[in-house]
């Protein structure tokens, strides 16, 4: 139920964003959805795509510094503490969250939001446990 | 050996030998070279003074800047007929420095790179890619007429396009490969995008020089290109390559002092230091009739060793060059050369061999900004993990050298590649 992150490394210099982007266009590979963080010289980019193997194999021979990471995607309910209903059953089993973002589409009615913990099985699990929808990664793509 | 009855002469027939060189040398320059003619008077000595080689102290030292205002021919010692070549410095620090050698000096020197490749495990058999700059540059033209002196095989290949060096490696079978350390690590990089992996290859030695580089370094090309890497030492003004090389135990450089005496002095005060002192290198050149020298200082850092060294040759050693006189930062007072720092740099486990030095002055604070590429390893989707990896780099750097610097992590292959002599540090101060 994982969905492959492709991550890159990108200096804090105009137009580098652009580059990687456009690779991907050319690559015709669709982001989405898409995380920077940044820091003073340097920025992480966090993407998930329609085809990870694809974009990272074209960023790579780019001249990208790219990772793979394991993060999974979770339906939340569109409303009012959505948010913090999904995050209660991660904190019960003491998963620690290293960040989260939002996906671009929505599933029907509700947001879906990308989590990246250490433990993203048992963090699953707990999720599914708590009455969550997790996404599989072939939907997530092709959403 | 190449030539073991010189390279394993007992010292105290080396020094006569050395004397009885010197005596000439000053005599030649005396005679022949109206600087030197004028420097010596004023300094209230003569060749024939000279009877022991502590009288070289008497000597005035000869600079860069002595060089470039007798430019182009005022140091020669020969008329310009009697010169069969000519190489020249970049100067890209102001007036270019001339060169002029006779056929002696050539023979000489095609003599003495012939010893220093022996010395670097170069066999008759072997053939030899010789990856320097062939032009003006003493590095080219100096090895191959030391590897057709030895009698192996030469690929005058030059320095740049580097695909084509790798494909030669391969379809020749190169099995020494000369060039500076540097640009060897920019082949061994693109020989790896070639999806070529040098363990295949057919190399043994490489001999590097050219610019300073630390032993971390060396072992870092010794395990990817696979090879025995020898540093050798030289400079134009002196000759060029093949003044000093190490022999097979690595324990500095076997300089050849039937051609040159070695002196280490204080780069401020002038005095000679003792034998194991670190300071600046002094040469004074023996059998040179182009372009004989007295007392030249290099500007290059390094210590003697007298010590025997087990490998036979009695000749002294200096220790690698661990930087320049000019090349040396003062980092709130605090004295670095370049070198120290990579040293740091290679003995961090997954770090890339490629970076650089950017000195600023900021509030007059001298700032230190060391760029290090991200490499695979490094690099997670975590921003903490290049966060920690930047406070390792700092805190190594700050507990050998005690100095803080700046560690900014940038995108691999953005640092400039060298295919001769790099250059590590970006000066931005305005003093």
């Amino acid at each position: 139920m994982t969905v492959k992150q492709i991550s890159v490394f990108l200096e804090n210099k105009s137009g580098r964003l652009l580059e990687l982007t456009r690779c991907l266009g050319d690559a015709g590979i669709n982001i989405r959805a898409l995380c920077v963080a940044d820091t003073m010289d340097f920025g992480v980019i966090r993407l998930i795509v329609d085809d990870p193997e694809k974009a990272h194999q074209a960023l790579k021979s780019a001249g990208f510094t790219v990772k793979e990471a394991i993060v999974f995607a979770v339906e939340v309910d569109d409303r009012p503490g959505g948010l913090a209903s999904v995050l209660k059953p991660l904190v019960d089993q003491e998963i620690n969250v290293e960040y989260l973002y939002c996906f671009l589409e929505k599933a029907g009615d509700n947001a879906v939001v990308i989590i990246r913990v250490e433990e993203a099985e048992q963090a699953i699990g707990a999720l599914k446990a708590a009455g969550f929808r997790v996404i599989p990664p072939e939907e997530l793509y092709s959403m | 050996m190449y030539n073991p009855q010189i390279e394993a002469m007992p010292r105290n027939e080396l020094k006569e030998l050395q004397l009885e060189r010197l005596r000439q040398t000053v005599k030649r320059c005396e005679e022949m070279v109206p600087f030197y003619r004028k420097r010596l008077r004023d300094a209230g000595i003569t060749w024939k003074e000279i009877t022991s080689l502590d009288d070289l102290r008497r000597i005035p030292f000869t600079t860069k800047d002595d060089l470039r205002d007798n430019y182009p021919f005022g140091m020669f010692a020969v008329p310009v007929r009697e010169i069969v070549r000519i190489h020249a410095s970049s100067g890209t620090t102001g007036v270019p420095t001339v060169v002029g050698y006779t056929k002696n000096d050539i023979d000489m020197w095609s003599e003495l790179m012939a010893r220093a490749l022996v010395a670097g495990k170069t066999e008759k058999s072997d053939i030899v890619q010789v990856a320097y700059g062939y032009g003006l540059f003493t590095g080219g033209l100096g090895f191959h007429y030391g590897v057709e002196r030895l009698g192996a095989s030469v690929i005058p290949i030059s320095g740049g396009n580097t695909k084509r060096q790798i494909r030669m490696m391969v379809d020749l079978g190169t099995t020494v490969l000369c060039c500076t350390p540097s640009y060897a690590l920019y082949m061994a990089e693109t020989a790896e995008e070639m999806g070529i992996d040098f363990k295949e290859l057919k190399l043994k030695s490489g001999i590097f020089g050219a610019e300073p580089w630390s032993d971390r370094m060396r072992e870092k090309i010794e395990r990817i290109l696979n090879l025995s890497a020898f540093d050798i030492y030289g400079l134009s003004e002196v000759m060029g390559p093949g003044v000093a090389i190490e022999c097979e135990h690595k324990q500095g450089l076997h300089i050849f002092e039937d051609a040159f005496i070695p002196e280490i002095i204080d780069p401020d005060t002038g005095e000679v230091l003792s034998p194991g002192k670190q300071g600046e290198l002094v040469f004074t050149t023996l059998t040179k009739e182009g372009m004989p020298l007295l007392r030249y200082r290099t500007r290059d850092i390094s210590s003697i060793d007298e010590g025997e060294c087990p490998c036979g040759r009695t000749h002294v050693r200096m220790r690698r060059v661990s930087g320049r006189t000019d090349d040396m930062l003062i980092i709130r007072g605090v004295n670095i050369f370049p070198s120290q720092i990579e040293s740091v740099l290679m003995n961090i486990e997954g770090l890339s061999p490629h970076y650089q030095l950017v000195v600023d002055r900021v509030g007059g604070l001298d700032i230190l900004e060391v760029q290090v590429e991200v490499t695979e390893e490094m690099f997670s989707d975590r921003v903490r993990g290049l966060e920690e990896w930047e406070e390792v780099i700092q805190s190594e750097i700050e507990s050998y050298l005690g100095i803080s610097v700046k560690i900014t992590l940038v995108e691999p292959r953005t640092i400039a590649r060298s295919e001769g002599k790099a250059i590590r540090i970006i000066d931005n101060r305005e003093i």
